[in-house]
């Protein structure tokens, strides 16, 4: 089997995640880490996000995720400025391979919008969950005990932003977990680890020395549908009023 | 990608709630609404209706058994489902379903049965012989005191039971609509109207089931139709139908006229995906049609074989008309991208777990209990004779 640049190039991103992650050993070995010191957000600048997929890609290797569902992935918005409230959406194969070369004579605007779990502070999914296997950290992330979830599907229903799926082997609800298996080490997540312009960003809103104080302070930032009062964790920078 | 429309968010491509929880919500409904009608004659004194009353009540029993089976084959783990009872989330909206279900099926559904039963289930237990002996000995319950002050403590409390079945009936069914009607997600279900919406339809297809098969039963056996008493509950339907279709013209009113976000594409989706399921199933076939026919046998004086048949067509395609309205709550819901971008398309399965032929043996098993039931509990008059007569025995 030969591998070609471009090959080689994908899976380097994905490569470098695993071997952190083998670097970072198990859970069990994060002793000195104290959830109640700790408020777990994101944040995402659209502005820098070209669109490469790295971070699907990083995710899908660091979280085996199955084919056909995604923890993250990426979405490319064409606004045009005669239909601004409609705007076309494309995500194919959630991004992961990059995205098709747009013309230059195209009217409108492009920009890239990276979606993920945004783990809210008052989670429409952990509200429904029948016996509690959803459920809030002390430090802010939505996690899914899969050893109790009856995979009822009620969290998927209740999750406006389309983050969780069934996981068609286990058949029980799956999504993102913030990493939470490197973040308790001290690491970052696989798609902040792996975006090559900073446009994701892992922050600890509890951290009074964390960057993300600054930035929220000196920008324009939004979360998605903040009319549905979910207490959504993930701040984009520079959010079009298009974005769904 | 095939039968996507749009954008969807990549994981609304595949549906998760199938044709079982469709089912689910028609299930309980003919349950709460068969329930209702048994109560008309034993609360309310309707006595017109007497003769579907016991029928009643085993039809509500039959479908109340099956209710939970949807559920249990549609849950990727149902072995973990008695958890909903050991560590109910006290949050969600779907965690007391157990409970609830619970209730209205021992401390309602099958307690009122038994204490109507309890003579005749002792009488028997003292009659027959065999096997059947000793079944109708284990339903005695060791209860086999038939002394006119012990029957009569009997229907004194099966009234009572039937004045805490009513509220808990409109739990029931309104507790279903509410676990659709509080995902804010979703802005198909989010609705107050919801769990109202939900009780009236059931009401109007627990009262349709109970007339067509009282019909289809009676002439089975070979027995003449009782038209006082089909008349009557026609009537019932026609007056519950209307509140009901009210009802749902006043959501479509608020949403047509509000038209908030959710809107164009909802709206797209009703004529396009749903067109055939909503507007022509639901709407003109299941509701306008026999609401049509019961307003003409109220108005003009028709033959009762003519009657007989409108009622039987009418409550047919009611009973259409309900499932449909469940498949455009459940599936219609998930159609939609919650981006109001796009459409996906449910691909129903066949031999599956999920698929056709399960759903097809649930809406058949009922009827199968229902039988069961029926041999075992005769629920007609002249094979019993009524409660009063009986006491006077």
């Amino acid at each position: 089997m030969t591998i070609s640049r471009r090959h080689l190039l994908i899976m380097l991103p994905a490569a470098a995640v695993a071997w952190k992650y083998v670097l970072a050993g198990t859970p069990e070995s994060a002793p000195n880490y104290r959830k109640s010191e700790h408020w777990w957000s994101m944040l995402i600048d659209i502005p820098e996000c070209i669109g490469c997929g790295n971070c699907v890609r990083a995710c899908q290797a660091e979280n085996d995720v199955p084919d056909g569902f995604f923890r993250t992935w990426v979405e490319m918005y064409h606004v045009s400025d005669e239909n601004m409230v409609n705007p076309v959406v494309i995500s194919p194969d959630g991004g992961k391979e990059g995205f098709p070369a747009v013309a230059k004579e195209d009217e409108g605007k492009y920009f890239f919008v990276p979606k993920l779990c945004n783990h809210c502070a008052d989670s429409p999914c952990t509200q429904v969950c029948p016996v509690g296997a959803t459920f809030i950290t002390p430090d802010g992330v939505v996690l899914i005990d899969q050893t109790y979830c009856l995979g009822c599907a009620y969290c998927v229903q209740a999750c406006p932003y389309g983050c969780r799926y069934i996981h068609p082997e286990k058949k029980v609800a799956d999504k993102c977990t913030l990493c939470y298996h490197r973040i308790t080490k001290g690491l970052t997540t696989a798609c902040c680890e792996s975006c090559p312009t900073g446009a994701r960003q892992l922050a600890d809103l509890k951290n009074p020395n964390d960057p993300i104080h600054e930035f929220l302070k000196t920008h324009s930032v939004q979360v998605l549908k903040p009319q549905l009062a979910t207490g959504a964790k993930v701040f984009y920078n520079a959010l079009d009023g298009s974005v769904r | 990608m095939s039968g996507v429309e749009g954008y969807m968010y990549p994981n609304e491509i595949t549906l998760y709630w199938s044709i079982l929880i469709v089912l689910y919500p028609y299930i309980t409904g003919l349950v709460a609404g068969a329930f209702i009608l048994a109560s008309l004659e034993r609360i309310f004194h309707v006595e017109a209706v007497k003769p579907t009353y016991r029928l009643a009540l085993l039809t509500a029993l039959s479908f109340l058994l099956v209710a939970p089976l949807p559920l249990q084959f549609h849950l990727g783990h149902p072995e973990r489902s008695f958890e909903m009872y050991f560590t109910p989330h006290d949050t969600s909206a779907m965690a007391m379903f157990g409970y609830v279900y619970l209730w209205y099926l021992m401390a309602v559904l099958v307690f009122e049965i038994w204490l109507d039963y309890r003579r005749d289930i002792v009488l028997r237990s003292q009659r027959r012989k065999g096997m059947l002996r000793w079944i109708y000995k284990i339903m005695t319950l060791g209860s086999s005191n038939i002394s006119v002050r012990s029957l009569h403590i009997d229907e004194r409390v099966g009234w009572v039971v039937t004045l805490i079945g009513i509220p808990s009936a409109f739990l029931l069914h309104g507790y279903v609509g509410f676990i659709f009607g509080s995902v804010k997600a979703n802005p198909w279900w989010s609705s107050p109207m919801m769990p109202v919406v939900f009780i009236f339809s059931a009401m109007v297809s627990g009262i349709a089931c109970v007339m067509v098969l009282y019909m289809a039963v009676t002439r089975l056996r070979r027995k003449t139709i009782d038209m006082q008493c089909v008349d009557t509950i026609a009537r019932y339907l026609f007056y519950t139908f209307i509140i009901d279709f009210s009802l749902e013209m006043l959501d479509l009113a608020h949403r047509v006229y509000e038209a908030d976000e959710s809107f164009r594409s909802l709206d797209f989706m009703v004529h396009t995906k749903l067109f055939f399921s909503q507007i022509v199933l639901q709407i003109y076939v299941g509701t306008l049609v026999p609401l049509l026919l019961l307003a003409i046998t109220q108005v003009t004086k028709l033959p009762e074989i003519v009657r007989k048949r409108l009622y039987a067509i009418a409550g047919g395609l009611t009973l259409i008309g309900i499932f449909a309205m469940r498949w455009n709550v459940v599936i219609g819901g998930q159609l939609f991208s919650k981006s109001f971008l796009g459409y996906t398309t449910y691909k129903m399965a066949l031999a599956t777990r999920e698929g056709l032929l399960m759903s097809i043996a649930l809406t058949l098993l009922p009827l199968g209990i229902l039988w069961v039931l029926v041999k075992l509990l005769p629920p007609w008059p002249e094979e019993n004779g009524t409660k009063a007569a009986g006491m006077s025995i």
